[in-house]
């Protein structure tokens, strides 16, 4: 072993060498205690179950969020096509929750019958519950392991790491990228979406998976308890998702792939086959976004194809962009700020503004807002608001002169940059 | 003294532009040899095709003992194979430290597994430090590349390379741009990386190319014009006219 060899230096272990990481984590242990203690399911029920359900898909959020912004903001490539991934993880544990709960309920209703329900017949039940809604019968063959807690999970992880890691390969054998590549990711979310629109894709068109909220076979157990259950494994999944990107972007391979951000050129003249490390970075981060789905969803209680339209991968990018990409806490206070406070505008709690000529109401003006909101970030505070960390930590970027930081387009202009 | 790369016949154009005309070169195994030519002899596109950046449209490059073909391969894997290649304009990685763009460049396993599972030992960061202190860039090994001057990059880039371990090194006008204590430094790291492996310098300052006493090649018009000494090839007419006479 070389690290035994004599003068190594004394190797921190990897929390302490990254105290983000750390205060990341307090924080976010904190902030799941207080609302166990405050909300229904376990607490003193200050807080409604609907929040905690909404404070749970935040979490989720993030953790796309983390995802995306190991992709764009770590690797330079501006991925318009994650949330589709995150509703391939969404459908695939939807499949399972709808399938369960069905047979569960064919199954108390055939029970009524003088003979016992066979195989067959329990499935043509189930067969004519899900699908009755777009007159189909037959269980489409895409259903196939759908009784399978187990493969389904699977499913989780390899449909949107399969996926990724064909069209990643695809795309950076034949070197696109910049502006081409987010066109094309564009594309596959389009794609997708259109897809699930038919009804003969086999995941009921445009109604979509829904009654994913009732987990099967336990149907006494209250929302406000299984809305802590889910809260708890998305604030778990955050955590060990925030590490684990922090473990890839520290040390050499987060060397390696900031340097293919800012000059992808440079790095294959030093050897480093580009097209893998993109392609691992791809796929691995579909995979995150697929489990940050299969979280979602079950809290969201329904899922259509509406979900990965391509317009949801783009708000993707704005709350990495507003948060600070290229940081993972700016990609963690990015989703969750945004979403929140989209909740908050789009639920009709926020005042209407009295102009006196003309009534601002949020629910329209919203998108309005977070726009100009995204387009003042982009030209005024290039950071975003993790940049705002840097005024307590004191980092001081280096002056380059305006220059940016590599010929790539996705490389960090210079304003973005900081002493890290 | 063995072949350590043999273009031979090699020819490249460029919307018509015939950029490369059937040039064969050849390089030994530790040599050092200047390149020089006027602007647009080729001398770029030159090493765009060793480095496999620009494929040929006709002609063979063959590499070591085996004689390997790099036609076939990719920029990152002719790399891997032990060439190396320094840019006119220095890039490096500017938003990271000294320190991590010797650690990146250190020749060690490539793939994506083997990064991830890299831990740097003593030895490295010991060969870290001693690139740093041949390149003079010891204070500087904290800092972010970001902020190093102009001459401070190109060493860094070329300790970057020495770092690779390549056995050529093709280096691209290494002495733009440099003042003159610069350049004598520079100098001396090119002879002295010459001792252990190919060195092949493109340049157009005279005074450079006879400083480094080295066999130097004449591009002209995509072809060799003249091989030799520098006092040889500045006796040449035809290299006097196309290249020194105006």
């Amino acid at each position: 072993m070389s690290d035994l060899a004599i003068g190594a230096a004394p190797r921190r272990p990897f929390v302490a060498r990254h105290p983000s990481v750390l205060i990341f984590l307090a924080l976010l242990a904190l902030f799941t205690l207080g609302v166990t203690i405050l909300a229904e399911g376990f607490g003193i029920g200050v807080i409604s179950t609907s929040f905690v359900k909404t404070l749970g898909k935040t979490l989720c959020l993030c953790l796309v969020a983390l995802a995306m912004d190991l992709v764009w903001g770590y690797t330079g490539i501006l991925s318009l096509g994650h949330m589709a991934f995150f509703g391939l993880g969404g459908y695939a544990i939807g499949m399972w929750l709808m399938y369960a709960r069905t047979e569960l309920i064919v199954i108390e209703s055939l029970s009524a019958a003088p003979l016992p329900p066979t195989p067959d017949e329990i499935r043509d039940g189930i067969a004519n519950q899900i699908f009755g809604v777009v007159g189909a019968s037959e269980l489409p063959p895409i259903w196939a392991v759908a009784h399978s807690l187990p493969l389904q999970l699977a499913a989780v992880v390899l449909v949107p790491g399969l996926l990724a890691l064909v069209f990643g390969w695809l795309a950076f054998r034949s070197r696109v990228t910049g502006v081409y590549l987010s066109i094309l990711t564009q594309a596959m979310t389009l794609g997708l979406a259109l897809w699930l629109f038919q009804n003969d894709s086999g995941l009921r068109g445009n109604n979509g998976l829904s009654g994913l909220q009732n987990l099967p076979g336990l149907g006494g157990v209250p929302q406000s308890t299984v809305s802590m259950w889910f809260f708890w494994g998305s604030a778990l999944a955050l955590g060990l998702g925030y590490v684990l990107c922090a473990w890839v972007v520290s040390g050499k391979f987060g060397s390696v792939i900031r340097a293919i951000r800012d000059d992808e050129a440079r790095v294959r003249f030093l050897g480093y086959p580009v097209e893998a490390f993109k392609l691992f970075i791809f796929t691995l981060s579909a995979v995150i976004a697929g489990i940050a789905g299969a979280l979602y969803y079950p809290q969201a209680g329904i899922i259509n194809p509406a979900e990965v339209a391509p317009i949801a991968s783009i708000y993707l990018a704005v709350w990495v962009a507003i948060g600070g990409r290229g940081r993972l806490y700016g990609a963690v206070i990015g989703a969750a700020l945004v979403s929140l406070l989209s909740t908050w505008f789009t639920g009709g709690q926020a005042p209407d503004l009295d102009l006196g000529f003309y009534r601002i109401q949020w629910v329209d003006w919203w998108t309005v807002l977070l726009g100009l909101s995204f387009v003042a970030v982009t030209l005024f505070a290039p950071k975003g608001i993790g940049g705002l960390i840097d005024l307590i930590t004191e980092r001081r970027p280096p002056d380059r002169h305006g220059a940016d930081l590599g010929p790539e387009p996705g490389a960090l202009r210079e304003q973005e940059a900081d002493a890290k | 003294m063995s072949t350590l790369l043999e273009v031979s016949g090699v020819s490249v154009s460029f919307d018509g532009f015939k950029a490369i005309n059937n040039l064969s070169f050849q390089i030994g195994e530790r040599e050092l040899r200047a390149v020089i030519g006027p602007n647009g002899a080729g001398k770029t596109t030159f090493m765009d095709i060793v480095t496999g950046k620009t494929r040929p449209d006709e002609g063979r490059v063959t590499w070591g003992e085996k004689a390997q073909s790099l036609l076939s391969m990719s920029e990152s894997a002719i790399a891997r194979a032990g060439v190396g290649r320094k840019f006119q304009r220095p890039t490096v990685f500017e938003d990271q430290t000294v320190a991590d763009n010797l650690m990146m460049a250190l020749k060690k396993a490539r793939g994506p597994f083997a990064v991830l599972r890299f831990k740097p030992s003593a030895a490295d960061h010991d060969r870290v430090a001693e690139l740093a202190e041949e390149i003079g860039l010891t204070p500087a090994l904290a800092r972010k590349a970001g902020e190093l001057s102009h001459g401070q990059k190109q060493w860094l880039e070329i300790g970057m390379l020495l770092a690779q371990e390549p056995r050529l090194l093709l280096v691209d006008e290494p002495a733009a741009g440099m003042t003159p204590a610069e350049r004598e430094h520079t100098t001396d790291l090119l002879v002295e990386a010459a001792k252990t492996r190919s060195v092949v310098v493109v340049e157009h300052d005279m005074e450079f190319v006879r400083r480094l006493g080295c066999k130097v090649t004449v591009l002209h018009e995509g072809a060799v014009l003249a091989e030799g000494s520098i006092d040889h090839v500045t006796k040449d007419e035809r290299v006097i006219e196309v290249y020194l006479g105006r």
